[in-house]
């Protein structure tokens, strides 16, 4: 790619991630939330491989990273949905932590931690998808 | 609230993603991690069908209760005829794992295989719970789509092909099903089946109500392979590694196939004379097609696919006659007969059938190939796979004391009782060409000729693959014993009861 591609990408790639994680992070407070932020957090990657090319990342580490945080990901939020049964409630996905005002960051006890793991895990799975396309399509290159 | 319930989808999900995990760093692990899933699931499963005694009982997630009787949180209900599909699940789930280990061993990466395979029991488990029709199609697209992966898993041409036309058609059936869903919610404003059917129940506009019907029916009739929509099924099953094939053709058609169509229909919709004679007819066509597109195969796995779709038409059909009667208001202890007939079938051919498809597989192990015209002779040289294909192509075609006879006799008894002659002969027949089909499976692959025909040394299969077809031979000698009247009323009737009885599948979901 042109040197005006690859400057603005890198001006944008930060703030995309950071616009991320701002969704994510309000996802039980403004429309949006794990799925939809973890998109963007997987664009902000997709940007950076189609601007510098494949061979600038180590593309086969980093798929083998990717599908480990993906896996990591979905296993905590099962766990913390585990942990409502567990928590005395017996309740599978039961919300048990304290709910907090309405409207601040930090409140609705569960949902904000299952909006981080939720994105994680799109985020990995959607960059797992797209390394697994382009590693394919170098290796029938080959 | 039973918290063995949500369980029963979250261990195998989490041994899926452990899998995936653990298997990167340490090789060999991902077997035991998905054997004892497996483990864990079929106990929990059991445990519910005996600690529960047929009982509904309802699971509602994150602690919604129901407001004013509207069911507003997605709710998981165990009664009696999912306990019983949970049961088949796990323990040919489980038997598939075990013969898939020394099976398995020839493809690279097993990891993935046992991901899917875990994600795939996850899937159809989340099936049979769901009491929300959303919740269905969700699930049902887990574990379609696992078993999309896991057909093609030996990437060669035809598991390419095979999985591309699966794929094509299961995208269109899910299409529909959620056309239908979406029509469902634009009129009841609800998802719940139980509420579904409350809302229904006030009053509908007929053409509408039948649009819906035929919506579901087409869908779920493409996921279980009756006979319009059969196309798939053949190169699907045959194509697959043969512990899926077991899994597909044992399990997963009668999971998010037979089991939602029945439950749909006796359990959300009216039941009603025109639908009734439709699933009838669809039951029949492809009890009778199927059997008469089996006999021509020298494919065995293709064979016992179309023998899939035959003995799936016994299903239907008895359940349509069921219907029948329960439309028509006569009789019922006759329909209850019917559908204890159908269900015990469903039950017995998920045993048979999985056994089948696993003794094709140690064919295609130990002798390399599938063709009928290749084999002969291999009774000597595999006395175990030779012996547990005898019991159980003995139980498909119908032969006492094995667990087939009994089935098609109910339903033969009950086609009779309701005056269904044709179909009750039509039933017979069928019968008549299976045994004559397994017949020549027997006499082609094992008792004709001598086994220096193959031109390799063929040998007995490893241990744990022969554990698993032996203990599915007992498993189909002893599931005769649900026929005796204390086992069936114990196991069978409440799966009947529950839909057969109109009210008693919501009664407890509203809070009527």
């Amino acid at each position: 790619m042109t040197v005006i591609v690859k400057k603005t990408t890198q001006l944008i790639a930060g703030i995309i991630f950071l616009y991320g994680i701002y969704i994510i992070l309000h996802g039980h407070l403004t429309p949006g939330g794990g799925f939809a932020g973890g998109v963007i957090l997987a664009g902000s990657f997709i940007l950076l491989i189609l601007a510098f090319g494949s061979d600038f990342l180590h593309l086969l580490r980093e798929e083998r990273g990717s599908t480990l945080y993906e896996n990591l990901a979905i296993l905590i939020v099962l766990f913390l949905a585990l942990s409502g049964l567990l928590a005395g409630a017996n309740i599978f996905f039961g919300n048990w932590l304290p709910h907090g005002t309405p409207g601040e960051l930090l409140s609705a006890g569960f949902l904000p931690l299952y909006n981080i793991f939720v994105g994680i895990e799109v985020a990995a799975s959607i960059l797992t998808i797209f390394l697994a396309l382009v590693i394919f399509k170098e290796e029938v290159m080959k | 609230m039973n918290p063995l319930i949500p369980l029963l989808v979250a261990i195998p999900l989490a041994g899926a993603f452990l899998t995936m995990i653990i298997g990167r760093f340490i090789t060999g692990i991902p077997r035991y991690i998905a054997l004892a899933t497996l483990l864990l699931t079929a106990f929990i499963s059991f445990w519910l069908l005996v600690a529960g005694g047929g009982d509904q009982s309802v699971y509602i997630m994150g602690g919604w209760e129901p407001v004013n009787g509207i069911p507003i949180g997605i709710h998981l209900v165990h009664d009696g005829f999912s306990a019983l599909v949970l049961c088949i699940i796990s323990l040919i789930g489980l038997l598939s794992v075990l013969y898939s280990i020394s099976y398995i061993a020839r493809y690279t990466s097993g990891n993935y295989f046992y991901a899917l395979f875990c994600l795939m029991i996850a899937g159809m488990n989340g099936v049979v719970l769901s009491g929300d029709i959303f919740n269905i199609f969700v699930f049902l697209e887990i574990s379609a789509i696992s078993s999309y992966a896991l057909v093609a898993f030996g990437v060669e041409k035809n598991e390419l092909e095979a999985t591309l036309k699966y794929q094509v058609l299961g995208a269109v059936a899910s299409f529909m099903v959620l056309f239908a869903i979406g029509f469902i919610y634009w009129s009841t404003k609800t998802l719940n089946i139980a509420d579904i059917r409350a809302v229904f129940s006030e009053g509908h506009d007929r053409s509408y109500y039948l649009l819906i019907q035929i919506l579901l029916l087409t869908g779920f009739g493409l996921k279980a392979a009756i006979i319009p929509f059969h196309a798939w099924l053949p190169d699907a099953h045959s194509s697959a590694p043969s512990p899926i094939s077991a899994m597909l053709s044992g399990v997963l058609i009668k999971a998010v196939g037979i089991y939602v169509i029945i439950r749909l229909f006796f359990n959300m919709f009216e039941i009603t004379g025109a639908m009734a004679v439709m699933i009838t007819t669809l039951g029949a066509l492809s009890m009778a097609v199927g059997v008469f597109l089996a006999i021509g195969q020298w494919d065995i796995k293709r064979l016992l696919a179309y023998h899939s779709i035959s003995q799936m038409g016994y299903v239907v059909m008895s359940a349509g006659i069921g219907m029948t009667l329960l439309a028509r208001g006569v009789r019922p202890e006759v329909a209850a007969l019917a559908i204890t007939g159908g269900i015990f079938h469903l039950v017995n051919h998920a045993a048979f059938k999985g056994l089948l498809f696993l003794n094709a597989g140690a064919i295609e192990y130990s002798a390399g190939t599938r063709d009928l015209h290749e084999m002969g002779g291999l009774a000597r040289p595999m006395p175990v796979t030779s012996a547990t294909s005898l019991a159980a192509s003995f139980s498909i075609s119908g032969i006492p004391p094995f667990n087939g006879f009994f089935s098609k006799l109910i339903i033969i008894v009950a086609a009779v009782m309701a005056r269904f002659y044709l179909l009750a002969a039509l039933a017979a027949v069928v019968s008549i060409i299976t045994l004559a089909s397994f017949m020549k499976f027997q006499r082609y692959a094992f008792y004709n000729g001598e086994p220096g025909r193959i031109g390799k040394e063929i040998k007995e299969v490893p241990l744990p693959m022969l554990m698993s077809m032996v203990t599915l031979a007992v498993i189909c000698l002893l599931l005769s014993l649900l026929a005796l009247p204390a086992i069936r009323d114990a196991v069978l009737t409440p799966a009947t009861d529950i839909l057969i009885d109109q009210m008693k599948y919501s009664s407890q979901i509203t809070g009527m």
